[in-house]
């Protein structure tokens, strides 16, 4: 017996994909030329699920800021926030979120994965409860792990469902935060979020808000679901990720809470990484502008994700509920889920296929993700490709 | 308040549509070697244990949780504690 045996069963799957499916192990971008483009196996493709939603990683000045903060600081920190991290850039972005989000305190983590980590690992504790969406990222189910509450689900989206649980919950007399996403990253979907502000004000709970696909794509100033839904004063924490709307990667924490500030000294996430390198934080601080004062890249997205979901709706695919820039077809099996998939590679547009167990329900996803700076061209061409390749 | 044996009937039942027919379920049965559960399904069941007894099963005794019997000790101990 060996360490390695536990593997095997993900051995034996990715045998049985690869007999079918051998190029999803294969898919390595070696040139990138835009934001919604690059070479993949010696042939351009159309990235139509890349997170790039204002495609603002290859905007001209943050990659300029970008550049002009590695030649002036150099490529990186070499340290924590807590010892030699902590640079003028990374106090001054904290004061911008803080300032855009309205709130007195932020902070700045080093991946969107982290900042979950380290705020849920640490707002609550051994004897508190997290309540959590079933369909929360991974990074909250580990940040939850990590620390020492006790971590309760509810159904997802389901409001009574997690009323239920808020009265069970009552008699202990403890705290509880409840967890959320702004927009759900596998099918793009809302949490019914001035419901669940209501319900955590009733019942005297705490509400952290995971924003990382909804900043910079809803809300009239690109603040996210909370701002959309009018309730960002019932929200304690909102915790985004730099690596989708800013382009670059990195993650955040703002609270109208001063005690945010603590967690610093708490967190072991925040404590035991070596901070972001000056020219992400640049390139962020640049991108975090851009989206405040670019209004026309969000109702660009809008027309694009509208378009590509009108479509896909049309064609008779089980699209998920609403129309967002997360737009996936479901498949009850792996083989057709991959056939689409292969078929959309053949003709150039790359998506992203998600298999269960990483998916909401036990279906195949093919999770596009569209982008304000997709042309009117690459999108039909997105559209025709899936006409074409529909089985 | 209900009775180890009346959790473990209950139990039992609600496994039954999540593994083959015919698959013989007891105190003993390991959820996962001997029913084969991936994590989809074992996230059914807690949901449908959660409504059938009214609790909240915290995810953090999962680990702790390998044969039915694990589980329906559980489910009593959550009951009783609210």
């Amino acid at each position: 017996m060996t360490i390695f045996d536990k593997f095997q069963p993900l051995a034996e799957a990715r045998r049985e994909l690869e007999k079918s499916a051998s190029n999803f192990f294969n898919v390595v971008l070696e040139e990138i030329v835009s934001g919604t483009e690059a070479v993949v196996n010696g042939r351009r493709m159309i990235l139509a699920g890349s997170n790039n939603y204002l495609g603002l990683s290859f905007d001209s000045d943050c990659i300029e800021a970008a550049c002009r903060a590695a030649r002036r600081e150099g490529t990186g920190t070499t340290g924590s926030r807590m010892a030699n991290g902590t640079f003028s850039g990374h106090v001054a972005l904290e004061q911008e979120l803080a300032e855009y989000f309205g709130r007195r305190r932020a902070i700045v983590f080093s991946t969107g994965y982290i900042a979950n980590l380290a705020i849920l690992s640490t707002v609550v504790g051994p004897g508190e409860i997290i309540l959590l969406d079933a369909d929360c990222h991974a990074s909250i189910y580990d940040g939850c792990r990590l620390g020492g509450a006790e971590i309760i689900r509810f159904r997802h989206n389901d409001v009574a469902d997690l009323e239920k649980r808020l009265g069970r919950l009552e008699k202990r007399k403890t705290n509880v935060l409840v967890v959320a996403e702004g927009l759900y990253s596998m099918l793009g979907d809302r949490a019914p979020l001035a419901d669940i502000v209501a319900l955590k004000q009733n019942y005297g709970a705490y509400l952290m808000v995971d924003e990382a696909h909804s900043l910079g794509v809803l809300g009239d100033n690109g603040r996210g679901l909370a701002e959309e839904a009018g309730v960002e004063d019932g929200v304690d924490f909102v915790v985004g990720t730099f690596s989708k709307s800013l382009g670059a990667i990195g993650g955040f924490c703002v609270s109208n809470h001063p005690e945010l500030d603590l967690v610093r000294y708490a967190s072991r996430p925040y404590v035991f990484t070596a901070s972001s390198s000056p020219s992400i934080i640049a390139s962020t601080r640049q991108a975090l502008g851009i989206l405040r004062t670019r209004p026309d890249l969000r109702r660009q997205l809008w027309e694009n994700a509208d378009l590509l979901y009108q479509h896909l709706q049309g064609l008779g695919l089980n699209v998920g509920p609403e129309v967002s820039p997360i737009i996936a077809a479901r498949h009850e099996n792996k083989k057709d889920a991959f056939a689409l998939w292969s078929g959309l590679l053949e003709r150039g547009v790359y998506v992203n296929l998600v298999l269960p167990p990483a998916t909401p329900d036990g279906h195949s996803l093919l999770r596009c993700s569209v982008s304000a700076a997709h042309t009117r061209e690459q999108m039909a061409h997105i559209c025709k490709s899936f006409t074409e390749a529909r089985v | 308040m209900q009775t180890y044996e009346s959790v473990l009937q209950k139990v039992c039942e609600i496994l039954r549509p999540l593994v083959p027919e015919g698959q013989k379920i007891t105190a003993e049965t390991d959820l996962v070697a001997d029913l084969g559960l991936d994590s989809l399904k074992v996230m059914k069941l807690v949901e449908t244990v959660e409504d059938s007894f009214d609790i909240s099963v915290p995810l953090n005794i999962l680990p702790e949780v390998r044969t039915v019997e694990d589980f329906v000790l559980q489910i009593e101990k959550i009951s009783k504690d609210g």
